[in-house]
């Protein structure tokens, strides 16, 4: 545990210093929010899901900082490739999956931090809270989503060279599985051929879990979407964890 | 004498590049140990393999009484090693960057503290310990990289090319670090150099390592021995003319590269006149003439026929190949 605690307090450090970092990975979520938001407030309605599309969005906007961050969090082990650092984790007497498990809970971490500092952003734009439970639901699959995408990013670092495949895996996996979850409208009004699509999607049940949790409604049972994402969680970190094993300095 | 290191056959090959061959050697405790040779000639893919990052090919190594192969954790917790290339966090302070790494060999709050102000005093960090490290210059990266190698208190440290990349004022200035700390702490210590004057003046013994293999070993006094007398240089258009010509019993050996000859012999002072008279005569050209006592360039350049420079240029093509092999 020490070990793990040890790489998680590094983590930490560097996200509270990284201002910069920080600003930037909120602004996003937070334009997508405000424009997308109020811009077709008017215009969309959706039947049983809220009151307006403002409302539907935020869960979308939650889960969307936390993916960004963790898969950047786990990625960024290539620079500590690149600058060096990284042999000095590995040759101290420590096992791999340690240091992969603590690089996790790190990258978890600020994921989950900046997730909810959109949350929290959100009720300025018409969050009501139905419930404190709910909230702690929410948090629940936020901490999901942030420690299955950190180990998704370790994963893909364990295996590539240097910065230059990060466009491309932003652009192909991270991006389509935004995309495809769910978060900017509601999966029951895509034609029939294209929303099992949204269904391979993990974070799809992300979403949901979050819209249960903040709403009080969602498309999907949350206990599917617990069961789903707890699952693809547990798979992530095993596969990263292996692949992790095999890293060269 | 209690053995440090013992290599027995350790061999590394990078599928047909045979990057490490077949090498033998033991360092004793408390010895300053240096492997000297070219980019590329196996120094560290040597350390690589000691500090357990690298599995060997064949053979075996122990360091500390400990098997290399066999007792991964064991050797970690003996050696402290400072990379060719930087590997501190720039986002973390000094002090950061040591507590980090105390926390990782498990070292006790109190003593941790402790031994983080003492060591830092030692390089003279103090009054930075709380600037993060992205401000340092090179010099004072290196000397952090130094007191966290130690902060664990290994029994072995290895510096890999210490003082590579830094000017010589600070290079100088290392190496008195590093000799004190020897002194001081009684740890052996294990450098990888390209720099022929840094192996001299800090080392008690070396192995000259040339294309994965070992080609001298010996204290750095008893190499310069071997080359048997004084070195005269001597740089001239007709270097060939020059061999031809002095072909005296007095002069124990002579080699022509990169249009100078070197001139191996018995007490050069009173020879050196007579040389220079007999090329006038013969009407060769000398464009400079230089005598000294023989250095490690000079033993490398015996053993090897070629400059350490020479080899380098040749050495590269082979260390990039090598080099893309290691990542993959």
């Amino acid at each position: 545990m020490d070990i793990i605690y040890t790489i998680w307090l590094r983590n930490m450090k560097r996200y509270i210093r990284s201002k910069s970092r920080i600003i930037g990975s909120i602004s996003m979520p937070l334009f997508f929010l405000l424009f997308l938001g109020f811009g077709l407030n008017n215009v969309v309605q959706i039947p049983g899901m809220g009151e307006n599309y403002i409302v539907f969005l935020i869960p979308g906007m939650v889960a969307m900082s936390v993916l960004f961050t963790s898969v950047f969090s786990g990625i960024q082990i290539i620079w500590d490739k690149q600058f060096g650092f990284l042999k000095e984790t590995l040759v101290a007497p420590v096992s791999r999956l340690e240091i992969m498990l603590g690089q996790t809970a790190g990258g978890a971490t600020t994921a989950f931090i900046q997730g909810v500092i959109i949350l929290l952003l959100s009720v300025f734009v018409g969050l009501k809270s139905e419930s404190i439970p709910g909230f702690f639901i929410a948090f629940g699959f936020m901490a999901l989503i942030g420690i299955a995408f950190t180990a998704f990013g370790i994963a893909i670092a364990s295996k590539m060279e240097d910065m230059t495949g990060f466009q491309l895996i932003m652009n192909f996996v991270v991006f389509p599985i935004f995309g495809l979850s769910g978060a900017l409208f509601p999966i029951k009004s895509l034609p029939a051929i294209i929303a099992p699509i949204t269904l391979i999607d993990p974070l799809t049940y992300g979403v949901e879990g979050i819209r249960y949790g903040l709403t009080g409604v969602s498309q999907i049972n949350p206990l599917v979407s617990l069961a789903v994402l707890g699952g693809f969680t547990v798979a992530m970190t095993v596969i990263g964890a292996y692949l992790f094993r095999t890293i060269k300095s | 004498m209690t053995v440090a290191i013992h290599v027995d056959h350790l061999t590394r090959k990078f599928n047909e590049l045979v990057a490490v061959n077949d090498i033998s050697f033991e360092i004793g405790q408390g010895e300053i140990f240096g492997l000297l040779g070219p980019n590329g000639a196996g120094k560290t893919t040597t350390l690589a393999m000691l500090s357990t990052m690298l599995k060997p090919t064949s053979g075996s190594a122990t360091v500390n009484g400990l098997d290399i192969e066999h007792n991964e954790d064991g050797v970690r917790k003996s050696i402290g090693i400072v990379f060719q290339d930087q590997s501190l966090d720039e986002e973390l302070t000094a002090w950061e960057n040591m507590d980090f790494h105390g926390r990782l060999y498990r070292i006790p709050g109190e003593t941790r503290r402790e031994r983080i102000t003492e060591l830092l005093k030692l390089v003279e960090l103090e009054e930075r310990k709380n600037d993060i490290v992205k401000t340092f210059s090179g010099g004072m990266r290196r000397r952090l990289e130094i007191a966290r190698g130690l902060l664990h208190h290994p029994v072995v440290l290895f510096l890999d090319e210490p003082t590579l990349g830094l000017d010589p004022q600070t290079r100088n200035h290392l190496w008195e670090y590093i000799a004190t700390l020897a002194k001081e702490k009684g740890i052996t210590i294990i450098l990888t150099t390209h720099y022929m004057e840094e192996a001299d003046r800090l080392c008690n013994r070396i192995a000259i390592i040339d294309h994965g293999k070992i080609i001298a070993l010996d204290t750095p006094a008893n190499l310069k021995d071997g080359i048997g007398g004084d070195v005269i240089t001597i740089r001239s258009p007709d270097t060939a003319a020059i061999v031809s010509a002095l072909n005296e019993p007095w002069v124990s050996r002579m080699e022509r590269h990169d249009g100078q000859v070197m001139i191996t012999l018995q007490s050069a002072e009173q020879h050196v006149s007579g040389i220079v008279a007999l090329l006038i005569e013969k009407g060769i050209k000398i464009e400079s003439i230089s005598i000294h006592k023989p250095t490690l360039e000079d033993v490398f350049l015996s053993f090897t026929g070629k400059t350490i420079r020479e080899e380098e240029a040749d050495g590269k093509g082979n260390m990039r190949m090598y080099q893309k092999m290691m990542r993959h």
